[in-house]
C-alpha cells in the first residue's frame, strides 16, 4: 500500500482556513478544560502514577489477569470469545448475528471495531448497523471514519452538520442550533434503537475480579445499546483489563477530565452478565497487541485508555482535521501505534510532531510519547522507509560531508549562487522547508571563513 | 492451536518482567458536608438536587412535569401508573414520562447516583424515560469515587450505572446540549428510606 501522505493530506485542510480554525480552536478549548480539571483534584499527579503503575502491572501480568477476567465473565453467564486479529474478531461477531438471525445492530464507540472495519464487514453481509454515538452516526451519514477518539465529528462545524441532516433528514438547513440538531439525531435514531435486534459496545475497561465490561459515555447510548436488544455484544482489546474495582476507580477519575474537562461522564456503565432474557458475548481481541508487548521501546503504548488528550494538545494534530492521517488512530498515540502494522504505509506519522513533549505531558497513563515518536524515526530510518528525493539529498548530504573540501567549496558556492538566483529557482519543489517560510539571507561569509580570518592563528 | 491458546501463548512469550501492584490510597479529605459537594457537583452536570422530600409528591410532579401522563414508579413511596415489570419488552419504556427510582448510593465527589437492575428490574427505565426522578437517602452519599466502587452492586449485579446527569452531547459544535439519547432531565431528591 502507498505511503498516507499524511502532509498533503493536512496542507488540503489547512487551506481551508474555515475549518482549520474551528478545529484548532475546539481543541484547544478542550486542552484547557483539561489542565482546569485537573487543578481541582489535588491528587492529580498522584493518580497519573497510580494509572500507569497499574497498567504496567498488568500488561506484565496479563495472562494471569486474561484467565482471571474470562473466568469471571462465565460465572457471570457471559459468553467469552477469542480473536487473533481483525478478521476473526469480524466473523465472530457475523456468526453470533447470523445464528440468531438477527439483521439490525446498534452501535456505541467503539476504536476497536474502527480498527476492525467491523461496520462495512457487517453492512456487506446484510446487517443494518446504526451508530448511536451521534458524533459517530455523523461520520457514518457522511461516509466517513471517525476524525478524532473522543469527538470523532470535531472537524465539522454546526453548518456542516446542518447541511448533512437536512440532505438525510430533511432539517432545517439554515438551523444551526446544536440542541435542535441533537434533537434531530434523537428524532431519527431513537426507533433504529428500539427495533434493533441485536447491540455491540466497546469497553473502556474490563475488571478481571468482577468480569465487569466498563463503557464511560455522555449520550447513554452504550446504555441503550447494551440494554435495549436481547443480545449484547462487547467488543474488547486484551489490554483493557484492569485487575479490580479499586483499580477501577483511578481510571474513572482520570479518564474523563483528560478526555472532555469534565469530573465524569452522564453514564459510567458496568455490564457483567446478560440482561434479564437475554445473551452477553465478549469478543476478546488480540490484533497485534501480544506482538507489541514484546517490543521493548514501545510496548507502554497499550497503557493507552483513549482519552483523546494527546490530540488535543498536539500542534500538528490541531491543524490536521483527524482524517489527514487515514489512521483508526491518529495525532500522538497514533504516531506510535499504526508504525507497528506498516511501517511503509505510515511511515510519515513519526516526522509529524515537533517533539515537544505536550503530549507526554497531558498523557493521564503517563506514555512517554514524544520519546516513542523520536524512536519510530529512528526504526524508519534503520528501515529505510523515507521518500526517495529525501533519500538522495541524504545520501548526497552524507558524502559531502565526509568530505570537508568538497563541503567548503559547495557551501561557498551555495551562498553565492542563492544570492544571484531567480526565486522560482530557490523556492523549488524540492524546497520543502521554503513552502510555508522565507528563507534566511545568506551570511556574508562561511563560518570557516570567519574562522580562518579571526581565530585560526589564536593561541600558537 | 485455537485463538485462545495462541493468544495466551503469545502474551506469555512476550510480556514485560512483573511489575509490582501499587496501592490505592483512599484519598479521603476533610471538608464541607457530602450532601453540598454533592449538588454542586450534579449541578456542574446539569443535574439537580431537592434537599428534602415534597409534601405532596403526586402535586410536586404535577407541577414540575405537566405534560405527563405516564408515570414509572420503582419505589413504594409512590404507587405512579406503572410498574417496571409492566415493561417485559425492554424497548417498551421509551412511552415512559418520567421514572421514579431510589438510588442505594451517591457519590459526592461527581454527584453521581448507583443504579442497578435491582433499584430498576427492567434497565432501560432508566434512559429511555423522558425524565427521572431519584430518591437518595443523604445518609447513602460517600465521599469520592474509591469509597463507591466498595459497594456490592459493582459485583453482584448484571448491570450497574453511576448516572451523573442527564444524557448529553457536545458532538455538534463543541457545545453541550441536553437530551442526547437518553434522559432529559435528572432530579435528585434527598429522602431519607423509611
Amino acid at each position: 500500500m502507498r505511503p498516507i501522505p499524511l502532509a498533503e493530506n493536512s496542507a488540503k485542510f489547512v487551506a481551508d482556513k474555515g475549518h482549520e480554525g474551528h478545529f484548532d480552536a475546539k481543541l484547544w478549548m478542550i486542552r484547557q478544560k483539561r489542565d482546569a480539571m485537573a487543578r481541582t483534584i489535588p491528587e492529580w499527579e498522584e493518580l497519573r502514577d497510580l494509572a500507569s503503575a497499574i497498567k504496567e502491572h498488568t500488561l506484565s501480568n496479563l495472562v494471569h489477569y486474561l484467565e482471571t477476567f474470562e473466568a469471571s465473565a462465565k460465572r457471570n453467564g457471559a459468553v467469552v470469545h477469542w480473536a487473533r486479529d481483525a478478521k476473526e474478531h469480524n466473523e465472530i461477531v457475523h456468526g453470533i448475528l447470523k445464528d440468531r438471525g438477527a439483521t439490525t445492530l446498534i452501535k456505541s464507540k467503539s476504536m476497536l471495531t474502527e480498527e476492525c472495519d467491523t461496520r462495512p464487514y457487517l453492512e456487506s453481509r446484510g446487517i443494518v448497523v446504526t451508530e448511536t454515538d451521534l458524533g459517530e452516526r455523523i461520520q457514518q451519514l457522511d461516509h466517513e471514519p471517525p476524525a478524532h477518539i473522543v469527538g470523532p465529528a470535531h472537524q465539522k462545524t454546526t453548518a456542516d452538520v446542518a447541511k448533512l441532516f437536512a440532505r438525510e433528514y430533511g432539517s432545517d438547513p439554515a438551523s444551526r442550533e446544536p440542541t435542535y440538531l441533537a434533537n434531530v439525531m434523537r428524532e431519527h435514531t431513537r426507533p433504529l434503537i428500539l427495533e434493533a435486534s441485536a447491540g455491540l459496545t466497546g469497553a473502556n475497561f474490563a475488571v478481571a475480579e468482577t468480569g465487569a465490561i466498563v463503557t464511560v459515555t455522555n449520550e447513554g447510548n452504550a446504555d441503550l445499546s447494551g440494554n435495549a436488544p436481547k443480545i449484547r455484544i462487547c467488543s474488547v482489546g486484551i489490554e483493557k483489563i484492569i485487575p479490580r474495582n479499586e483499580h477501577l476507580a483511578v481510571f474513572v477519575r482520570i479518564l474523563t477530565p483528560s478526555a472532555t474537562g469534565k469530573r465524569i461522564t452522564q453514564y459510567t456503565s458496568h455490564f457483567l452478565g446478560p440482561r434479564q432474557g437475554g445473551e452477553m458475548h465478549i469478543v476478546l481481541v488480540d490484533n497485534g497487541r501480544s506482538a507489541r508487548l514484546g517490543m521493548e521501546k514501545f510496548w507502554t503504548a497499550l497503557k493507552c485508555i483513549r482519552c483523546g488528550a494527546c490530540l488535543d494538545t498536539c500542534p500538528v494534530f490541531r491543524r490536521s482535521g483527524g482524517l489527514s492521517y487515514e489512521s483508526t488512530y491518529a495525532g500522538p498515540i497514533g504516531m506510535v501505534l499504526m508504525p507497528a502494522l506498516d511501517a511503509h504505509r505510515y511511515r510519515e506519522f513519526p516526522k509529524a510532531s515537533t517533539l515537544n513533549g505536550s503530549c507526554t505531558n497531558v498523557c493521564p497513563v503517563k506514555i512517554n510519547l514524544h520519546e516513542q515518536i523520536y524512536e519510530w524515526r529512528e526504526v524508519m530510518e534503520k528501515k529505510g522507509e523515507k521518500p526517495f528525493v529525501e533519500k538522495i539529498l541524504m545520501n548526497a548530504a552524507g558524502r559531502l560531508l565526509s568530505h570537508p573540501g568538497a563541503y567548503r567549496a559547495a557551501s561557498q558556492a551555495a551562498n553565492a549562487f542563492v544570492r544571484i538566483l531567480p526565486r522560482w529557482a530557490v523556492y523549488n519543489p524540492f524546497n520543502t522547508w521554503g513552502r510555508q517560510r522565507e528563507m534566511p539571507a545568506p551570511a556574508s561569509e562561511t563560518f570557516h571563513e570567519w574562522y580562518r580570518k579571526n581565530r585560526k592563528h589564536r593561541g600558537k | 492451536m485455537g485463538a485462545r491458546e495462541e493468544i495466551l501463548d503469545n502474551v506469555r512469550k512476550n510480556q514485560p518482567c512483573g511489575r509490582d501492584l501499587p496501592a490505592v490510597p483512599m484519598f479521603h479529605r476533610e471538608g464541607r458536608p457530602v450532601t453540598e459537594t454533592f449538588a454542586a457537583a450534579l449541578k456542574t452536570m446539569a443535574g439537580e438536587t431537592i434537599e428534602r422530600p415534597p409534601s405532596d409528591f403526586a402535586e410536586f410532579l404535577q407541577r414540575r412535569f405537566p405534560a405527563a401522563k405516564n408515570i414509572c414508579s420503582a419505589v413504594p413511596e409512590f404507587p405512579g401508573g406503572k410498574k417496571p415489570l409492566d415493561f417485559p419488552d425492554w424497548a417498551s419504556p421509551a412511552a415512559i414520562d418520567v421514572t421514579v427510582v431510589r438510588s442505594p448510593l451517591g457519590v459526592a465527589e461527581t454527584g453521581s447516583v448507583l443504579l442497578s437492575e435491582k433499584e430498576l428490574g427492567v434497565n432501560t427505565i432508566a434512559f429511555l424515560a423522558h425524565d427521572i426522578i431519584v430518591l437518595l437517602d443523604p445518609k447513602r452519599i460517600v465521599e469520592n469515587i474509591h469509597d463507591a466502587y466498595a459497594h456490592p452492586a459493582f459485583r453482584d449485579s448484571n448491570y450497574a450505572v453511576l448516572l451523573t446527569g442527564p444524557s448529553g452531547t457536545a458532538d455538534v459544535g463543541g457545545i453541550v446540549v441536553h437530551p442526547a439519547q437518553a434522559v432529559t432531565t435528572m432530579t435528585v431528591i434527598f429522602w431519607p428510606e423509611s
